[in-house]
């Protein structure tokens, strides 16, 4: 119970061992804790960063899905306007083929109607003249009638 | 108890330390060195606080060798939250850049814990050991050797631990603040007059040494006074057995706490060794 020497043996030891801890001890322990606790700080910055770029990435990737949504309605839009203006152009087209074919018809018609009645007044007249010079009987000088067969002809 | 004993000697014999000293004729032994003075050695609070500071500082060292920074083992997960609360501690306390004073309280702290610690071997068992050791090997009789296991029991420790931290307070105090600095803060404080300077000095100097003074002998009297109690309840025969277990249990709290305190202490005196007025 009295103080005697083990006090310095214990000062020395205590000495020893402070200075071994604050050597040994104390850095690497305490280091490592920092360092990891930086390590999860950077990690769960990271995280957070990636969380956000994630967001990001989603809205630019709906933005485009629309974009991409409304410019496919458009050409859509633009391929029935185009079907439908050919399909009208074709009807036009066709209509206008029709009724050249039906004119051009009605003109060959005509032509022939024409011509055939043109025969036809020739012969007639023809006949007429054939007629008359029988009925006459007699050499009439078809110079001197001459107008009277126009006028016949004319009358038919 | 042992049958031949009686009630006192029991408690001195528990309460005594091994000691060691050099006479005339070589080394001697306990009661040979009654008369040596100063230069006595208690082998056994030196024997068992080295011990429990080469285990403290082999159980630091070996979680620190293989201390990885990604995932911790348990063991040095446990040790990171020891050093943790010590850092934490020193940070909260001491905000000057210093890299003794964390691994100072974290000595203090495990090593008074573990010495501490060995208040709760049940009493009777290591002074047994030692007392047969002693009789079969060397022939002794048994009341001669002694074995007193708690080291933080002995004055000698305590003071030990407490005039180490007072050194660095002065060490500290002299280097912040210079030697005039320290003077002046021994002198001119509280009253700031040069009439008063003197009893400014007594106030001072009182309040510089009550601090080592007051660490030593708080850890001692604590210590002392519930391993009196342990070696108390150990003459109750049956008795005991009852009151060993509340006893032992309060300690759960006690000991640690008592550690804890002297770290906190010379957290606080260092730092305000630290500060300059």
């Amino acid at each position: 119970m009295n103080i005697n020497a083990t006090l310095i043996g214990q000062m020395i030891a205590f000495a020893v061992f402070v200075w071994f801890c604050m050597k040994y001890v104390w850095p690497p322990l305490l280091g490592a804790i920092e360092e990891r606790q930086k390590k999860i700080a950077d990690g769960l910055e990271a995280s957070d960063q990636a969380e956000k770029d994630l967001a990001e990435a989603q809205a630019k990737a709906a933005e485009q899905v629309k974009e991409a949504k409304s410019q496919a309605a458009d050409i859509i839009e633009q391929a029935k306007k185009r079907a439908n203006q050919l399909v009208d152009e074709e009807t036009q087209k066709g209509h206008a083929e029709r009724e050249k074919i039906i004119a051009q018809g009605y003109a060959e018609i005509e032509a022939e109607r024409n011509r055939a009645r043109e025969d036809l007044r020739k012969q007639v007249s023809a006949l007429a003249i054939a007629g008359a010079e029988k009925i006459l009987a007699r050499e009439i000088d078809k110079e001197a009638q001459a107008d009277i067969v126009a006028k016949l002809v004319d009358e038919l | 108890m042992a049958s031949e004993y009686t009630t006192t000697e029991y408690i001195q014999h528990h309460l005594t330390n091994a000691t060691m000293c050099t006479t005339e004729s070589g080394i001697a032994f306990n009661k040979a060195c009654k008369d040596a003075g100063f230069w006595v050695w208690n082998i056994d609070t030196l024997a068992w606080s080295i011990g429990l500071g080469i285990l403290f500082l082999w159980l630091f060292t070996s979680a620190a060798k293989k201390a990885t920074t990604g995932v911790p083992t348990k063991w040095q997960a446990f040790i990171e939250l020891v050093i943790d609360f010590v850092n934490t501690n020193v940070k909260d306390t001491f905000h000057g850049k210093n890299s003794l004073i964390a691994p100072l309280a974290l000595t203090i702290f495990v090593w008074v814990f573990l010495m501490n610690l060995m208040d709760l071997v049940p009493v009777d068992i290591l002074p047994t050991i030692a007392g047969l050791v002693g009789s079969t090997f060397f022939g002794m009789d048994p009341h001669d050797v002694y074995m007193k296991a708690v080291p933080t029991t002995d004055l000698n420790l305590t003071f030990a631990l407490a005039l180490g931290v007072f050194v660095l307070i002065v060490y500290y105090s002299i280097k912040i603040k210079g030697i005039s600095g320290f003077m002046k803060e021994l002198t001119l404080q509280p009253f700031n007059h040069w009439a008063f300077i003197p009893v400014n000095f007594i106030l001072e100097s009182v309040t510089l040494i009550a601090r080592p003074v007051s660490l030593a002998l708080r850890l001692f009297g604590n210590l002392y006074a519930s391993e009196l109690i342990f070696i108390l309840i150990a003459t109750l025969g049956l008795w005991q057995l009852p009151l060993h277990f509340p006893w032992a249990v309060f300690h759960i709290l006690v000991l640690p706490l008592q550690a804890f305190i002297f770290m906190m202490l010379t957290i606080v005196y260092l730092s305000l060794a630290h500060e300059d007025h």
